[in-house]
């Protein structure tokens, strides 16, 4: 164990600026996806807002019994989507439209007849707020023969949902496209280091070293350069992020990563960089077994 | 300890490098294998240390078939054999007794055992008091003691020498080519390819002959018709 300490730090040491080189590109790649995550789960916390508010309002055919209109709330709460319902009369209605409205504030005082119908003001369990699951529970609602409409913008509530796919689709892409790209240049970088290091490979195999122990310090070396990437790229984030909260008053309450979300970033740096050195050595050490049996004496 | 049957070896460019080499080395046996360059020598010694496998043929080296080796097994077959080069392949960035270490690290040796071990070895080569020195600060004949000492540090049943003296003036060799011998009188079997006849001629031990990747000539042969006359 020591040894293979030894063996993935020496090359550190050796080839200092080809290691900063990896650690470098690691970070950067991380911390592109960083920066895309911050952005990410900051959208996903202003959506969740947004979803909370995703209402679905029944009006109600005027003249219908109040035991019919308590019944039927009873019933509409059981649904499975339904968080809760509630019942708005008529002159809670107009209350509300004169306290909220107040640029006809005045044409609601003058009013005769109240024009505003009752109503039930449903909200969704979260899970059930995209347009598919309101659409379902708007036909249902239907389904009552006292309930004149009903409504929940649609279009409101699609666009959302477009929105959420869309970043979730972009940061996925975005990321998987970094993630390729650093392993690459781990991979490279692995591989001018094994280049280098090609005689004493050579030696290692003729004195009877185990494939596994060859490849252990250049796995470990990758992982540790992944490491220290992925430790670099959340010190960036954060200052970045330190930077936009301190440059800007519109977004309050912007969210730096939990430290799960900050332990992922480390752990995929580290996967990045232990795929990268598996497939450039694996590679390697097959291609050198292949020559020594392919070429002429 | 070495058996090769009917050892044929050609590569994918149509180039024969053995064509059906059989022979037999028995325990405590000192055998020089000579040849012009290109007899076939040094791909012999491949395929001892399983660096290349035959086309045909089986090559059998202390009781493994080493042409069905693989993976692992093959590193385990290495850690029984101590193999030289004529460049003599030390690590140049360590020192001597580093190079020697090395050698048993990475088959996992106790780590407490390690330096003594080494010292030991480079004490048995002549080099006690260089084991500090890296490979740039010692002669050529230094530098294949040092690596005759990594050879050696793992108790090898089988020395393989590929021209290890190719590189050495008069004396050096001498002092090499008696190491070898030495080693060989504590039991261990020693191949060694060369084209320094005069070194062949200085002594009685047997001789295998190539030329175009075939036995041409085996002094053991002559021994065993001499023998039943």
């Amino acid at each position: 164990m020591r040894l293979l300490f030894r063996e993935a730090l020496l090359s550190f040491r050796r080839a200092p600026v080809l290691s900063g080189l990896s650690i470098t590109t690691i970070a950067f790649s991380l911390f592109t996806i960083g920066l895309f995550g911050i952005v990410a789960i900051n959208l996903r916390r202003a959506l969740q807002g947004l979803e909370e508010r995703v209402e679905v309002v029944a009006f109600i055919m005027r003249g219908t019994p109040e035991e019919t209109i308590a019944q039927a709330s009873q019933d509409i709460a059981a649904f499975p989507e339904v968080q809760d319902v509630s019942y708005v009369t008529e002159e809670q209605a107009l209350a509300r439209a004169r306290r909220e409205l107040v640029e006809f504030r005045d044409a609601y005082r003058d009013l005769q007849v109240n024009p505003l119908p009752p109503s039930l003001e449903l909200r969704l369990r979260s899970g059930f707020r995209d347009a598919q699951h309101v659409g379902a529970v708007a036909e249902r609602l239907k389904g009552f023969g006292f309930i004149e409409d009903v409504r929940y913008g649609r279009e409101w509530i699609q666009r959302l949902d477009h929105l959420r796919n869309l970043t979730g689709v972009l940061g996925l892409v975005i990321g998987l496209v970094f993630a390729t790209v650093a392993m690459v240049i781990i991979g490279v970088t692995i591989r001018l280091t094994l280049l280098q290091r090609a005689r004493e490979i050579h030696i290692m195999r003729l004195v009877g070293a185990t494939n596994w122990f060859i490849r252990g310090p250049f796995l470990l070396e990758g992982a540790l350069k992944g490491f220290l990437g992925g430790v670099l790229a959340l010190a960036l984030c954060y200052g970045g992020f330190v930077l936009f909260r301190q440059s800007t008053t519109t977004f309050n309450g912007v969210i730096f990563f939990q430290p799960w979300q900050a332990g992922t970033i480390i752990a995929f740096g580290m996967l990045m960089g232990l795929g990268g050195s598996l497939i450039s050595v694996g590679r390697h050490l097959r291609r050198m077994g292949g020559k020594a049996d392919r070429r002429a004496a | 300890m070495i058996r090769l049957s009917h050892v044929n070896k050609s590569y994918p460019n149509g180039a024969v490098a053995l064509r059906d080499v059989s022979f037999h080395v028995s325990r405590g046996e000192f055998v020089f294998l000579t040849g012009h360059s290109g007899a076939g020598k040094s791909t012999l010694l491949k395929l001892l240390h399983a660096e290349q496998r035959p086309t045909s043929g089986e090559v059998r080296v202390s009781g493994h078939v080493v042409s069905a080796l693989r993976g692992d097994a093959v590193a385990r077959l290495r850690r029984r054999l101590g193999i030289i080069f004529q460049d003599f392949r030390l690590l140049e960035d360590r020192t001597a007794a580093e190079n020697v270490a090395f050698a048993l690290e990475v088959t996992g040796a106790r780590q407490d055992t390690i330096a003594a071990r080494s010292s030991r070895v480079l004490a048995q080569v002549g080099l006690a008091s260089k084991g500090r020195a890296y490979p740039r600060e010692l002669s050529g004949g230094e530098q294949q003691r040092v690596a005759l000492a990594r050879a050696l540090v793992n108790d090898p049943a089988i020395l393989l020498a590929d021209e290890p003296t190719g590189n050495l003036d008069e004396r050096a060799t001498r002092g090499v080519f008696q190491l070898l011998r030495d080693i060989n009188g504590g039991g261990t079997v020693v191949v060694m390819a060369t084209h320094d006849l005069d070194l062949v001629r200085q002594t009685e031990f047997r001789t295998i002959e190539m030329r175009d990747g075939a036995v041409v000539y085996d002094s053991a042969d002559e021994a065993r018709a001499a023998g039943a006359q």
